[in-house]
């Protein structure tokens, strides 16, 4: 006989709900606001739950690579991980580009995949693709399922990898059968296992005091200060430590913005397609602080030649990237914000501050010899005065996003980034087809911003399906593609060093105007210096007046070649110089 | 200089962990000169004996790589410290009967034991340090290798410092190295308890 008083006893059982609510559900503990994503066979029954619980935003996208993409526009806006959600098999494999992009620039990016159910996996079923074998080289970790209890905690540890330390991408691979078995776990709000991944790493003391030692006692020092001041929201401690101790900075592609671009103290980019000012202050610096920074070989051309008399203090929180490239007398291993914080105080333990007005002096030199600028031409828009005319209609806190080639580094070049989170370009990987849907990330993820994807008519192509979610979401973003009917990245590289055959580098592309208003976006076809601020203006209008995406096909000069330039593999200082004007 | 350097690594008893940890290791283009992995005395956590061919940089650098994956738990650097190392080779040479105590005498000094004995073959069993393996097979070779098969090398630091993983639950790799601790002195793989 049943004793009903003592069952009472009993806690009451937890509600039961699929692993796919469960999904849904961590989502929501997570802070998750909006999904990029695309349904198929094996992901219905989470996209199911997520219309069940109809609280969580979801922006079909028209391609998986496109939702990837606009997954890390959103996180690099934001700071928060970007969530893509996908099918198995295609679906899932569309995700490769995205997921190396953002493994190569420390994006916090969460991939969901269907997968086919457990017991079929490794038959060769339909839509079946090994995803975890796959993005095993392209993910900071990834995970594939076996049961809907680990739905809560593998949600909370995968958002805690994406975000700390150095960013992310991770991807959940979801076999069908767990989403649709019942399990009573609650979501978790924190990572399952404890650990020293989510402090902030701090520096160690006495590695703080010997680069203290180091600065206080060389004469040409340099901050060479990457995208990791912007993922630790370091920019005011590098730019309070800069002016106090009167160091220059240098900022990477990824970097650029976490130092105000017209400071007195910035050189603008290092490396390729750097400043020459920059290359040769790093070339002649005897010590080096290297920030967040990865020493890539578009920042350092040949590497015994980059910085040969400096002593190397490197700071980073992934302690791998430390004297992986060069040998750091220096190494720290932190966060850039506490390092930056405790070095400046040091510094200001000192009874002196050493001088560096000679170093000043010898740079203003390099930048009167060597300064950034182009010769304009009649009747042609040049692709640098492009960005000048756009960088004039934005404000500091508006985000440009680029595509990747030429226009990028004329981007990087004469737009003056000023904030972080400002620049949102593909840099490690180098990601053709990045921009407009980085862009539609950034600007679902930031409305209140202007956001313009400054592209070339060969990038812009490779994603351009993506107007249409801009279209169907009314996601305002202005795109202005700098049309040269070529590579022209590939077309400067053929003219200078194979003896311009220009193999396969000519474009003959749509009018991107008329694809626009095809897609139900608004168009405008740029073709003369004098329409350009108008036609600008007009676009960023629009766009919000109208809440519809604006494409503008601004023809420019094909043949302006990006400068200064390194040829590849040679030192930094053996730079192309500009071509400016004669003074 | 180009050498052997052995280390010892926890990992999560997770699937997929060996295919993450060689692949790592392969797409950096670490040499792996030999890769042993069973389990641990907790069911959570497998060990990891890895041995890794290269110069100075070449180990920090595979070792830093190694701390970066999830679901490492802890390396430890065994190069240039005190430590057992132990692999086992199962040899079989052909023996016809006026060899085998040729064999046998040889095996004895090795101190290997014969596993098994036919009319034509012998399969001799040897277990050591890779000297010693390699030894033995140099002096099997002459009576003829049929097959031969030898395990990865397994390693173990000597003296009362134990790896093992911190606490109860398994920790999230990352925790190490030691924050800012020098180049050279940053691993603390080795938990002294």
């Amino acid at each position: 006989m049943k004793n009903h008083s003592q069952r009472n006893h009993h806690p009451a059982p937890r509600p039961r709900h699929s692993g796919a609510d469960a999904v849904i559900a961590s989502l929501h503990a997570q802070g998750v606001e909006v999904i990029f994503g695309m349904v198929g066979g094996q992901i219905m029954p989470v996209y199911d739950a997520l219309h069940r619980d109809g609280k969580l935003r979801h922006i079909i996208v028209g391609h998986e690579q496109g939702g990837a993409h606009m997954a890390e526009g959103f996180a690099r806006a934001t700071g928060k991980a970007g969530v893509v959600m996908t099918t198995s098999g295609p679906g899932a494999t569309n995700l490769v580009t995205g997921l190396a992009d953002a493994m190569m620039d420390s994006t916090p990016v969460v991939a969901i995949t269907g997968q086919v159910p457990s017991h079929l996996l490794g038959n060769d079923d339909f839509q079946e693709a090994d995803m975890r074998g796959i993005t095993m080289p392209i993910t900071k970790h990834n995970y594939q399922l076996t049961s809907p209890d680990q739905v809560a905690p593998v949600f909370a540890e995968a958002f805690h990898i994406a975000v700390s330390g150095r960013p992310g991408p991770v991807l959940i691979d979801l076999p069908k059968d767990v989403t649709v078995a019942q399990t009573d776990m609650a979501p978790a709000h924190g990572p399952r296992l404890a650990g020293g991944r989510g402090a902030v790493v701090k520096g160690h003391p006495m590695q703080i005091e010997r680069a203290l030692q180091l600065i206080k006692n060389c004469r040409q020092p340099v901050i060479l200060a990457g995208g990791g001041v912007i993922h630790a929201e370091a920019s005011a401690e590098l730019k309070a430590l800069a002016e106090y101790l009167d160091i220059p900075v240098t900022s990477t592609l990824m970097g650029l913005g976490n130092f105000p671009g017209d400071h007195p103290l910035s050189l603008g980019m290092p490396g390729m397609h750097g400043t020459g000012y920059a290359n040769l202050a790093l070339y002649n610096s005897d010590v080096l602080i290297c920030l967040g920074c990865r020493l890539d070989d578009r920042v350092t051309g040949q590497l015994e030649s980059f910085a040969p008399n400096a002593k190397l203090v490197h700071i980073d929180v992934d302690a791998s990237e430390i004297s992986k490239c060069l040998p750091a007398a220096v190494p720290i291993v932190g966060d850039a914000k506490p390092v930056l914080a405790a070095l400046l105080a040091g510094a200001q333990a000192w009874e002196s501050r050493p001088d560096f007005a000679a170093w000043h002096k010898v740079m203003a030199t390099w930048r009167h010899k060597y300064p950034m600028g182009f010769r304009q031409k009649d009747g042609v828009i040049l692709p640098q005065q492009a960005v000048q005319e756009i960088a004039a209609l934005m404000g500091e806190e508006d985000i440009v996003v680029t595509g990747v080639g030429q226009h990028q580094m004329f981007t990087a070049q004469y737009y003056t980034f000023r904030r972080p989170r400002t620049l949102i370009t593909s840099g490690g990987l180098g990601t053709m087809g990045f921009g407009l849907p980085a862009a539609i990330g950034a600007k679902v993820a930031r409305p209140e911003r202007r956001v313009v994807c400054i592209d070339g008519d060969g990038s812009f192509l490779m994603n351009v399906q993506e107007l249409c979610t801009a279209v169907r979401y009314r996601i305002p973003v202005v795109v202005a593609v700098l049309k040269n009917y070529n590579l022209g990245m590939v077309r400067q590289w053929q003219h200078m060093f194979f003896e311009q055959r220009h193999s396969q580098s000519n474009l003959a592309c749509p009018p991107y105007d008329q694809v626009a208003k095809a897609f139900g976006a608004l168009g405008r076809r740029v073709e003369r210096p004098e329409e350009l601020a108008g036609s600008l203006r007009w676009a960023f209008e629009a766009a919000e007046a109208q809440q519809l995406p604006v494409v503008l096909d601004i023809m420019v000069d094909p043949e302006e070649a990006v400068l200064p330039m390194v040829p590849a593999g040679e030192p930094n200082i053996n730079f192309i110089p500009c071509r400016v004007e004669e003074r | 200089m180009e050498r052997l350097n052995p280390m010892a690594v926890l990992v999560r008893n997770e699937p997929g962990v060996l295919a993450r940890v060689a692949g790592l290791l392969a797409r950096r283009g670490f040499n792996i000169h030999s890769l042993a992995v069973g389990e641990t005395e907790s069911p959570d956590v497998s060990r990891m004996s890895i041995v890794v061919s290269g110069d100075g940089a070449v180990r920090e650098q595979a070792i830093k790589q190694l701390r970066r994956l999830v679901d490492v738990i802890r390396v430890t650097d065994l190069t240039g410290r005190p430590h057992v190392e132990r692999g086992l080779a199962l040899i079989k040479v052909a023996a016809p009967s006026e060899r085998r105590s040729a064999i046998i005498e040889l095996a004895n000094i090795f101190r290997a034991a014969i596993t098994h004995v036919d009319p034509g073959s012998m399969i001799v069993e040897v277990s050591g340090n890779r000297n010693k393996i390699e030894a033995m097979i140099d002096m099997m070779r002459p009576f003829g290798i049929l097959e031969m098969v030898r395990t990865g090398q397994i390693v173990m630091a000597r003296g009362q410092a134990a790896l093992r993983v911190a606490g109860q639950s398994v920790p999230l790799a990352g925790d190490e190295p030691e924050p800012g601790q020098d180049q050279e002195t940053n691993d603390n793989g080795i938990q002294y308890n």
